[in-house]
């Protein structure tokens, strides 16, 4: 920090990320509220030491090696670079004994972008526990929780969410708040672990017809969902870099001027995010409200999957615009998730691969429409905006990236018998010993009491 | 072709303003809008007064009036 400017610019980045960490620990307790709640009162305790768990194990996994592929992969590797592409050095500096992964007065951010990916990588995993809760095995959600997390999630990244990514050059790919690549590829592998897991016991009727396991505590649902919001504003002002230069750009832009930038380096405003965060969550709250006819669980959702179909282009958008597309995602995902679970007798305890996975996949669809023809990056040689760049995208995110790799992986827990808990704990409840435990504890004391009179 | 006013950032961005595309359409865009917003009113009051109208007469019997006021419910 050699000079004044430089100084406070320094701190200024670091404490950014930084306070994006803080608030998006918010989506974090709000996913605890929505699963609980959305979960039988037999099995609430479980579900929510299930999705906990995720956090310590993700994040030493994205140290030993989630952080790394970010920077190794960008490249293919073997499509447009080596390993590393386009600089192997920072790739081999952010290996788990690597040289920036340590406290070091030389690097100030180092570790606090370590950390605001990182709570990306929570919500990756988090987004699929959600659907699989009530029977699901918690070491099986774990090692799928580590793959989503630190493997695929940061391949996904890599490719598609990094200024040098393949997918950016040769495609054009846009994403800029992650439609596709955090919530189309966590709902394509919750999608492909569910069709191995099988639904609950009761879901479905013998003719097929879904029954509704209703939520234990449903207004604790909605709020969750309103915490999740809460720290969405984290997430997305973290995807940004707060403060460039055309030389710390280093690509085609000229001038003087200091810009916010997307992950990509290319040009937006905090103040064009901030608005069409806030349009496309009215657009999808209207339009699940309207869709759902009032129903508090699908209202919310929608407000959730307005703000993740705009997600794409909200660097861009007119803020009518990602009001517009907002509910379009919406109603999308609305119908999809009953025709998926009707035809497929898919068992989604929460709709997260609707909310995630389909809104996720359109939203970045819709963003090759809209934005078509323009510059993906800044760097000369990179792709435009296509409609078909952005749905080979997708398809990359959702079906290769996620369900593709979910659906293996739960083949072979299934196969060693890991999968799935057995049939009596899921009928008793995951919380039945732990439950009758607690009750005998209290008569205990209720005795000890009366014996005092 | 370009929906938005940049096809390249090959620019210097002191000279670069709106960014968003289909510049020019404000107004319409606008228009749709306040429409879909008005829609949705009239759509919204017509559900709520019809949900109150099933809502009475499938459950607004004596003995659930009688229920909901005692402190049974």
């Amino acid at each position: 920090m050699d000079t004044d400017i430089g100084a406070l610019t320094i701190v200024f980045t670091e404490f950014y990320y930084w306070i994006t960490v803080a608030l998006m620990f918010l989506i974090h307790i709000g996913f605890c509220m929505y699963e609980v709640g959305a979960s039988r009162q037999k099995n609430h305790m479980h579900t929510l030491m299930k999705n906990t768990m995720l956090i310590p194990l993700v994040t030493i996994t994205w140290f030993f090696f989630g952080w790394w592929i970010y920077w190794a992969f960008p490249g293919g590797p073997f499509i447009t670079g080596g390993w590393g592409h386009p600089i192997p050095e920072t790739a081999a500096a952010y290996l788990p004994w690597g040289e920036s992964m340590v406290p070091r007065l030389d690097d100030r951010i180092s570790g606090v972008f370590w950390a605001a990916f990182l709570l990306f990588s929570w919500t990756a995993a988090s987004i699929v526990s959600g659907a699989v809760i009530e029977r699901i095995r918690k070491f099986a959600f774990w090692m799928i929780a580590i793959m989503i997390g630190s493997v695929t999630w940061s391949i996904d990244a890599a490719w598609g969410w990094h200024y040098n990514g393949w997918m950016v050059e040769v495609l054009g790919y846009h994403d800029a708040y992650a439609s596709g690549v955090i919530h189309a590829i966590a709902g394509g592998c919750a999608l492909g672990v569910l069709i191995v897991l099988g639904p609950r016991l009761g879901k479905f009727a013998a003719d097929g017809t879904p029954r509704d396991i209703a939520p234990h505590n449903a207004w604790l649902v909605c709020i969750g969902l309103f915490m999740i919001y809460t720290g969405f504003w984290g997430f997305y002002v973290a995807c940004n870099v707060p403060l460039a230069t055309a030389g710390f750009i280093d690509g085609q832009i000229i001038g003087d001027v200091q810009t916010a930038t997307t992950i990509y380096l290319t040009p937006t405003t905090l103040s064009a995010i901030t608005v069409n965060f806030l349009m496309s969550l009215a657009g999808g709250l209207m339009v699940g409200y309207t869709v759902s006819k009032g129903d508090a669980f699908w209202t919310y959702s929608g407000g959730l999957a307005g703000i993740i179909t705009a997600s794409a282009g909200n660097d861009l958008y007119h803020p009518i615009q990602a009001f517009l597309i907002g509910g379009i995602g919406v109603y999308l995902m609305y119908k999809m998730h009953f025709w998926v679970e009707r035809r497929f007798k898919v068992d989604d305890a929460v709709g997260a691969v609707a909310v995630h996975g389909y809104a996720g996949f359109w939203g970045v669809v819709i963003a090759g429409i809209v934005l078509w023809g323009h510059p993906s990056s800044p760097y000369e040689g990179f792709a435009v905006i296509t409609p078909w760049g952005q749905f080979i995208g997708a398809i990359i995110m959702f079906w290769v990236l996620g369900f593709i790799p979910g659906w293996i992986l739960a083949k072979i827990l299934q196969g060693a018998n890991l999968l799935r808990i057995p049939r009596e704990v899921e009928l008793l409840g995951l919380d039945f010993g732990s439950m009758q435990e607690a009750e005998r504890a209290r008569q205990e004391v209720l005795n000890a009491e009366q014996a005092t009179i | 072709m370009t929906t938005t006013p940049l096809d390249s950032w090959a620019v210097d961005l002191a000279d670069v303003t709106f960014i968003y595309p289909f510049v020019g359409s404000e107004v319409i865009m606008v228009v749709i809008a306040v429409v879909l917003w008005i829609v949705w009113h009239i759509w919204q009051v017509k559900f709520e007064n019809n949900t109150y109208k099933e809502d009475i007469e499938k459950h607004a019997t004596s003995e659930n009036l009688r229920k909901a006021t005692s402190g049974e419910l």
